[in-house]
């Protein structure tokens, strides 16, 4: 704000004591926030602070219920997505809304079509606009392309053209590294640094710490809907920033302690899976998980993990090969006998297999369980039993939910996930099949879950962690291995395994490991 | 930090909260009223429009629609329409709720007809067997029984179909549609004919110890307290029930639901089952209730209307029986419409058509907008289509 006093002109974008509450929460509350031009600026805050209700309120698909808005220091009337795009705010989601077969011109003119006269659009002007536009700032897209050939970051790079095209002055980006590869995010990151130094300002969602530190030139902090603090990234650390987004101290690496290391509990071997279309992903796994040890499994995703784990869980039918669970061959068994038996799942994709959003958090939490005394007597619902777990599940795995009637969508990802969690964690287990289990989370939930997962580790359940995220690997596992094209590429020890050398069997699988380092070296 | 000028003082605020309770607990019955206040604003633009083509009316008279709809309102007001809004809506709210069970599941029944007329034909089996040495007693409930397990029978083959080999309900079950329209036909000129009868019909079920007896009015039969009785039990067996549970979880999410350890194959089957159940048991209160005989061209259009039903209830048993009887009396006021306003009872067709057009439009538009929010994850059209969203349940 010293800034803005000493040049003496308003910022480009003022939001003042915006409140927004929906029933049972107040997604906003007084929030202030002020964007320069030209710069990036970042909105740090856990999946539910109220970043996207604020940004909603911006481009007018949300009224705020106090508050306003101001554009170069004179009050701004958004009233709906059209008022905001006339005043030059855009937005880029994080689902893009791309129509995949037309071409990248075509979608960048969608909606502000230039047009020759009243029936035809001057392909020719838009085309050359378009040019124009892409090669001012570093743009390597083909405007004749189709939009559905496109990656996933090139269609990101359309979304953001699409907002130039419509000129405008702040732009945001809701997410917007969620779905990329890290080269991907270094690109992005380079263009929102030339849009900044062209005068643009960009608002920058995000909870991740260290891109936040990294692109951004001022950050906002916002927890439970109210602005904590304000940071320049020179003068805070990610340790800082995860307090103040937290409200408490966080440990952003788990103290995974000493495992004490017991007899064999899961023990897989020549396992066969295919994927959909009967291609054999995963041609041959053999491991061995010990009570009381995490085995992570690392690897790009794609390469036979998500199989590999359906088939160990029941969902999948196996094409050979053997899996034993404390010396009882369960090969084959469905989903219920291996709960039975004391397998625990969390699922990579949540709401696929893991939550049935429109039921009600309750119902969700006996989903395995519901035909099971004390919920069900037999063929007659205990709903009374039922809610009386689902409370006490709440209360001790700190599901942030009005109650435990309230429909499982409307909780936020982080809550979900422990909605899960608590179902798969609160009852003895033998084995604990975790995919992926804190992908799209913020800093509090993954330190929350990764703590249940130590504790289910020293209560002696043998885990099976798959993930993509080769961080949460190397910090969690006693041993790890890698995936490669479906099979398990090496065996290497959790405290002292390389992370270069577990991402380089990423992404050769280890037999191109050798010729690299003799290339190295020569 | 200063706070701005525009906070409100507490009692906006709590008129606010009130108002957003109020929308929140409106919201489930809404968009079904919605549909009917359009539906019946169509229609009456219909009536004017086309009023020159009535005997004894100026082409757009706008008066029309208001006097047809009093006469519709009039018709179901007198003692006899009371009645007979009871007994058109008992077979719809049969088979509405078997539809709407199916909803609940993800699944989209639409051979309400074929299971309606095989539930009618296993009634008449009974009853011109055993009826002919039995009590009504026994023929009664024996008929019903055998109405349901036909009507059961026939809701089974798709269910079956698609748990074995996927081939989706919508075709299936249209396609065995036909097949029980001919089954029927075959049935009447066949095993069911009345001996010494000049056509293909059966005999009449009052002469077999069958007939449903009149607990109300001229001819309110006791097929009525059926679907009453239907009602809460359909309910319990959604909301109380592990079986429920494994029903609406297998329709919001089947793969959860198999996650769960729910047979999902073995729901489709026992789903469609049912819901062939409560049709049959329509076809058979109508056939031992209403029209006692099966005649040539027998024929039903309760397995279509079902569906309106199912939707304007939203698949809630209790939607159900509501929307039920809004549809009966539609087609009880009917005649009194005809009579009085001179407008063709067709008219009640054509309102129930536009409600299920804004009905499923609007479903439509929901599974759209959520399929582009979230791909992967959603829910089947039929699964929107019913409403699925539980917290409205």
């Amino acid at each position: 704000m010293i800034d803005d006093a000493a040049s003496g002109s308003a910022p480009a974008l003022e939001m003042r004591g915006i409140t927004k509450r929906y029933p049972g929460v107040v997604a906003n509350d007084h929030i202030d926030l002020d964007v320069r031009r030209g710069e990036i600026h970042a909105l740090l805050g856990e999946n539910g602070a109220g970043k996207t209700t604020l940004m909603n309120v911006l481009y007018g698909l949300a009224r705020p219920d106090e508050g306003r808005i101001l554009m170069d220091g004179r009050e701004a009337q958004i009233a709906g997505p059209s008022d905001a795009i006339a005043r030059g705010i855009s937005m880029v989601h994080q689902h893009f809304m791309l129509v995949p077969v037309l071409s990248v011109a075509e979608n960048v003119i969608l909606g502000a079509e230039t047009m020759s006269n009243r029936v035809f659009v001057d392909r020719r002007e838009a085309s050359r606009r378009i040019a124009a536009l892409a090669g001012r700032f570093g743009f390597d897209l083909d405007p004749d392309v189709k939009v559905g050939s496109l990656s996933v970051g090139q269609q990101q790079r359309v979304e953001i053209l699409k907002a130039l095209y419509r000129d405008a002055r702040i732009l945001v980006l809701d997410e917007p590294t969620a779905v990329l590869t890290p080269g991907e995010t270094e690109e992005i990151f380079a263009l929102l640094r030339r849009l900044a130094a062209d005068g643009r300002s960009i608002v920058f969602i995000s909870h991740k710490l260290y891109e936040v530190l990294e692109v951004a030139d001022r950050i906002t902090v916002i927890r439970r809907g109210r602005v904590i603090g304000e940071r320049k990234p020179s003068e805070t650390t990610e340790e800082e920033l995860a307090e103040l987004m937290v409200g408490r101290e966080v440990e952003l690496t788990v103290d995974r302690g000493v495992s004490h290391v017991g007899a064999p509990v899961l023990r897989v071997e020549g396992l066969r899976v295919a994927d959909d279309r009967h291609h054999e992903v995963v041609p041959d796994a053999t491991f061995e998980i010990r009570a009381g040890e995490i085995l992570g499994v690392a690897g790009v995703a794609g390469n036979g993990q998500d199989e590999l784990v359906q088939a160990l869980i029941g969902l999948r039918r196996s094409l050979g090969g053997k899996v034993t669970l404390m010396g009882r061959d369960v090969t084959g068994l469905s989903p219920r006998r291996l709960n039975e038996a004391g397998v625990g799942y969390v699922p990579g994709d949540r709401h696929r297999f893991g939550l049935i959003l429109a039921f009600p958090v309750y119902d969700n939490l006996i989903l395995t369980s519901y035909y099971r005394a004390p919920f069900a007597h037999g063929l007659l619902r205990d709903d009374s039993a039922i809610l009386e777990s689902a409370a006490a599940q709440v209360e001790r795995f700190d599901i942030r939910t009005p109650s435990a009637r309230a429909a499982t969508s409307t909780l936020s990802g982080g809550n979900q996930q422990k909605v899960v969690v608590a179902r798969e964690f609160d009852r003895e287990l033998k084995l604990l099949i975790l995919d992926q289990p804190t992908r799209g989370l913020d800093v509090g939930s993954i330190e929350f879950i990764h703590r249940q997962i130590i504790a289910k580790r020293d209560a002696g359940t043998a885990v099976l962690l798959v993930s993509a995220e080769l961080d949460e690997i190397m910090e969690m596992s006693d041993r790890i291995t890698v995936m490669y094209r479906g099979r398990m590429v090496a065996d290497l020890d959790g405290r002292t395994a390389d992370k270069n050398a577990v991402g380089l069997l990423m992404a050769t699988g280890g037999q191109e490991v050798a010729a690299t380092q003799k290339e190295a070296s020569a | 930090m200063s706070r701005p000028d525009t906070i409100q003082p507490r009692t906006v605020r709590a008129r606010k909260a009130i108002v957003r309770a109020v929308v929140r607990s409106a919201q489930p019955v809404a968009e079904p009223l919605v549909a009917i206040l359009l539906a019946l604003l169509v229609g009456a633009v219909g009536i004017t429009m086309f009023s020159g083509l009535l005997a004894g009316h100026s082409s757009f008279d706008i008066g029309l629609p208001a006097a047809a709809y009093l006469a519709l309102l009039q018709g179901v007001a007198s003692p006899n329409g009371f009645t007979s809004t009871l007994v058109y809506s008992t077979p719809l709210i049969l088979a509405g709720l078997g539809v709407g069970l199916g909803f609940k599941a993800g699944l989209f029944n639409i051979g309400g007809r074929g299971q309606f007329l095989f539930g009618t034909v296993g009634a008449m089996a009974v009853a011109s067997t055993v009826g002919v040495t039995q009590s009504s007693y026994i023929t009664i409930p024996l008929a019903l029984l055998a109405g349901a397990l036909f009507g059961a029978a026939a809701g089974f083959i798709p269910g079956f179909l698609k748990a074995t080999s996927g081939a989706h309900e919508v075709v299936t079950t249209i396609m065995l549609n036909y097949v029980f329209v001919f089954v029927t036909y075959w049935a009447i000129s066949g095993p069911l004919v009345l001996p010494n009868a000049h056509q293909p019909i059966t005999a009449d079920v009052s002469d077999r110890n069958a007939a449903l007896p009149i607990i109300l009015g001229r001819d309110g039969n006791a097929g009525i307290l059926l679907a009453l009785v239907a009602v809460p039990i359909i309910w319990f067996l959604l909301y109380r029930t592990t079986l429920g549970f494994e029903i609406r979880s297998a329709g919001a999410n089947a793969d959860a639901a198999r996650y769960g350890g729910m047979k999902t194959n073995r729901l489709i089957v026992l789903t469609m089952s049912i819901a062939g159940l409560m049709a049959g048991l329509a076809g058979a209160t109508t056939l031992l209730g209403v029209v006692h005989q099966i005649a040539p061209g027998y024929d039903t259009t309760v397995g279509f209307d079902a569906i309106t039903v199912a939707l304007l209830g939203r698949s809630n048993p209790i939607g159900i029986l509501f929307s039920g009887l809004l549809l009966g009396a539609m087609r009880a006021g009917s005649q009194s419409m005809q009579i009085q306003a001179g407008v063709p009872a067709e008219l009640v067709d054509a309102l129930q058509a536009i409600i299920l057009v804004f009905l499923v439009v609007n479903a439509l538009r929901r599974w759209l907008d959520r399929r582009a929010a979230k791909r992967g994850s959603t829910p089947s059209v039929g699964a929107e289509v019913a409403g699925s969203a539980e917290g409205v349940a």
